[in-house]
């Protein structure tokens, strides 16, 4: 189970989290109050030019500091502080989430194309993998996660997530079954601009970790969602795949549809799959993966879980049910589901 | 003769009532078990192999065979094979030799992995409703893509790739030599794979001219005899192996006895006929890493780089190591062949102790070369002890692309896996040059069988998969996660990276 919801204003006119909170508590039928969460883009601008980094900590007296030690020698702290929220009776609070404001220094990755984003996600990578009461949940520019172990609304709530606004907005209500519902595992995952929403289950994810664990990533959060964002990472900013192209790797045709296509497609197409055939997902899946330049929905191969797109004006919706979308804008317009393994990609016009 | 003779192995019986002296046992047993001495057919249980030629042919069911009839003193350090092996060796001061594959009771890794499949949160697929893939492409793939956009938009690939090898199942029939076997057991195996759409290994016996037909599907060997190697025949085949090593005798070279080499063989692999094609232990021009990347080079030169090259090497316990220099070389796949892998003729020591399981191997190599983030770059295929599909699925999951399959396919063509390939005597036609025993195997119909064993081990592999949740085979390859160790300790589950039954 579980339900997705995803937002994106193509014009970059931000949105604030009221409508998703109700979209998503549309969908608590597909979730069993044991982790919600949600990301927006554009929600420091402040401190756009900064990582910024959420983390939970067990407890700030041991913890904060070898974080702190840590950020300290890679670049500097901008400005942290603890996220505010708002106790809620149905809610327990186990961790405390902390933002940084983070600025790396690029002097100290020498011999990197993109010497910052790869200092975050080391950091993100070393802190996580230590497992030492901290662990760093979101991690990109300008962007945020607020995740929990608790029911759509109350998750909302605790972070007042209404106070908050971004123009692409993913949520999550999760119907965990592979690991408890714990804070961590409550999606949306995220390294660096990445975000994913996930509902179904990735059959090929003994695969696909061993795959991108190779390449340095180190999958810490007991469930399958997280190496898709790490795949993102690795195809789109490592190895320089558009999104289409990303998600072409991770939902790729049929080989009997890739042999009658015409010439210079089936090349690419089979070039793509022999490359990036670790990489590519199996299982039941419907995603939402968003970044600073666009969100994208795509299901598996043979369409195992529901996606809905939606469009009304300059928005773009994409959600497991058609209830939820219109549960935010209910004069939505050419309501669609797409076909299997074909991305929905939306773009920002300016 | 102070040792004077070993028990009987085995005791044949002729039921006399049943029997009507047809004589089919006479004519079978190649091993000359059956004579007629006047009014009797008479038997001479010493000969026997237990290749069951004599059942299998007996129209009346009249024929039996026990094994042990008459049993040592008991004792669980000295058995019957280890004093026998005193008795002949006290006899000959020679090498014993054997066939087929290890014969000690070895525990069998891949009958303590289980596979995984799904309950409700994730649904099985059913094949007969869904795709599912099982096509593996063999050979090297680029390690990313570069594309570029074109004006109109479209992308354009600007990788090239470089040519794989197309298999419609990651199952294919390893090599087994044009002389060790019989053409017609080689025919009948090239038409299976030509109907199933994998592929087969020609052994390092050369590529008889009867094969050529099938060559897009032959996978042309190059041992350190170098029989048959020419330009030509590098040029027939889809893709060339360079065997250094094999699962039955590690470290050693092969020797087919000269009385093995026919006019065919001798003609085929470029020998005098019926001298010994002996292939020397190492290649003569490789004694290092560097020396085998000079002739995956040369290889790939003479053929215009239009063909994949494969390097196969027994299972050893460095394999991994060696692997991560194989791959790279330049080759395009590495072959681990493991120590349950069959042979027409080997010292039985080595076959039966030297190597390790191919499980093991597959692991470490997988492990060693995601490590070293070159996994995707090269393929690994499997062989050495592959009995079913359910190895097949397990070999993938712990990180084979394709296994090769040898025995297997011999028994589909009616091997009863007695063990004497290397006296020549074949009674079932398959290894063996004599023309009456080779006359014996019909490929029409043998390979009709092996075509089928193929098909049906790949329904059942995609049965597996399908239950899995997975419907491509390239999310079973090295997928761990489907696979528990049941009853294995601690330290082999650690290799193989797979977790405890109930974790």
């Amino acid at each position: 189970m579980c339900g997705i919801i995803g937002v994106m204003d193509r014009r970059r006119q931000r949105m604030d989290g009221s409508a998703i909170k109700r979209a998503l508590s549309m969908m608590n039928e597909r979730g069993s109050g044991e982790g919600a969460g949600y990301v927006a883009y554009g929600v420091y601008p402040e401190y756009k030019d900064c990582y910024a980094l959420h983390v939970f900590f067990d407890n700030t007296h041991e913890t904060k500091r070898i974080v702190d030690t840590t950020l300290e020698q890679w670049g500097t702290i901008v400005h942290d502080e603890r996220i505010p929220t708002y106790d809620q009776p149905g809610l327990r609070a186990i961790h405390i989430p902390w933002r940084y404001f983070f600025k790396p220094d690029p002097n100290r990755m020498s011999h990197s194309r993109s010497p910052e984003d790869d200092i975050v996600a080391q950091i993100v990578m070393r802190i996580n993998t230590a497992r030492k009461g901290a662990l760093i949940y979101s991690s990109g520019k300008n962007v945020g996660v607020f995740k929990a172990a608790g029911w759509p609304e109350e998750v909302a709530d605790f972070y007042r997530i209404e106070d908050y606004k971004g123009y692409i907005w993913l949520a999550h209500n999760r119907y965990p079954t592979n690991t408890p519902g714990w804070w961590g595992g409550a999606h949306p995952f995220n390294l660096l601009n990445w975000s994913v929403v996930h509902n179904g289950e990735i059959t090929s994810y003994g695969t696909n970790r061993r795959h991108i664990e190779s390449y340095g990533y180190q999958c810490t959060m007991f469930t399958d969602t997280e190496v898709v964002a790490y795949l993102f990472d690795h195809l789109v900013r490592k190895h320089g795949l558009d999104i289409d192209l990303a998600v072409r790797a991770l939902a790729p045709p049929f080989w009997d549809d890739i042999d009658t296509m015409p010439e210079a497609r089936e090349k690419l197409n089979r070039a793509i799959r022999l490359a990036y055939g670790p990489a590519m997902m199996n299982g039941p899946f419907a995603i939402v993966v968003a970044n600073h330049d666009a969100m994208v929905g795509f299901t598996d191969r043979i369409k195992l879980r529901p996606l809905v797109v939606g469009e009304c004006g300059d928005r773009l919706y994409i959600s497991s049910e058609e209830a939820a979308i219109r549960a935010m804008e209910p004069n939505v317009e050419r309501i669609n589901m797409p076909p299997a393994g074909e991305p929905v990609i939306g773009r920002f016009v300016v | 003769m102070s040792l004077g003779s070993t028990p009987l192995r085995y005791r044949i019986s002729i039921d006399r009532e049943r029997c009507m002296e047809c004589e089919r046992c006479i004519e079978n047993c190649s091993y000359g078990v059956f004579r007629r001495e006047g009014e009797k057919i008479m038997i001479d249980s010493r000969k026997c192999t237990a290749c069951h030629r004599c059942l299998a042919m007996c129209p009346r069911d009249a024929i039996m065979l026990e094994e042990y009839p008459c049993d040592y003193r008991s004792h669980p350090v000295w058995t019957r094979q280890a004093r026998e092996a005193i008795y002949n060796q006290a006899k000959t001061g020679k090498i014993i030799l054997s066939g087929m594959g290890n014969a000690l009771d070895y525990p069998i890794i891949f009958d303590r992995l289980v596979l995984d499949a799904c309950q409700v949160t994730n649904p099985s697929i059913d094949p007969l409703r869904e795709p599912m893939e099982v096509r593996t492409y063999l050979g090297k793939k680029p390690s990313r893509i570069e594309v570029k956009k074109k004006e109109n938009g479209d992308v354009e690939l600007v990788t090239e790739l470089v040519p794989n090898l197309q298999a419609e199942t990651p199952i294919m029939i390893g090599h087994m030599s044009y002389g060790a076997i019989s053409l017609n057991a080689q025919l009948s195996m090239a038409r299976a794979v030509a109907e199933t759409g994998t592929f087969m290994g020609t052994g390092e016996g050369g590529l008889h001219e009867r094969l050529y037909p099938y060559q897009n599907h032959m996978i042309v060997q190059i041992a350190s005899g170098r029989f048959g190697v020419d330009i030509d025949y590098l040029e027939r085949g889809s893709a060339i192996e360079i065997k250094i090593g094999q699962g039955a005798k590690p470290g050693i070279g092969g020797h087919l006895p000269g009385e093995k080499v026919c006019l065919d063989v001798s003609c085929t692999r470029m020998i005098p006929l019926g001298s010994d094609a002996i292939s020397p232990a190492p290649h003569h021009d490789i004694y290092s890493i560097e020396d085998l990347a000079q002739l995956v080079r040369s290889l790939k030169e003479a053929t215009e780089w239009k063909k994949p090259v494969f390097v196969k090497i027994a299972a050893v316990h460095n394999a991994a190591a060696i692997a991560a220099g194989i791959a790279r070389s330049g080759a395009d796949a590495i072959v681990l062949d493991g120590f349950k892998g069959g042979t027409g003729a080997a010292p039985r020591v080595f076959r039966d102790h030297v190597g390790i399981p191919i499980e093991a191997a597959v692991a470490s190599v997988d492990a060693k070369l995601r490590g070293q983030g070159i996994r995707n770059e090269v393929s690994i295929i499997a062989s050495g002890g592959i009995r079913e599909s359910a190895d097949v699925a397990k070999a993938i999951a712990l990180g084979a692309d394709a296994v090769y399959i040898g025995t297997a396919a011999l028994v589909a063509m009616g091997c009863r896996v007695c063990g004497s390939c290397y006296r020549n005597l074949c009674p079932w036609g398959i290894a063996t040059q004599q023309q009456n025993l080779v006359d014996r195997l019909d490929p029409d119909v043998a390979s009709k069988q092996v075509a089928n064993l193929i098909n049906a081990w790949t329904l059942e592999l995609a049965e597996l998969m399908g239950a899995a949740g997975i419907n491509s085979i390239e999310s079973l390859r090295g997928n761990r996660d489907r696979l528990r160790g049941y009853m294995l300790d601690e330290s082999l589950m650690s290799v193989l990276d797979v977790k405890q039954v109930g974790a």
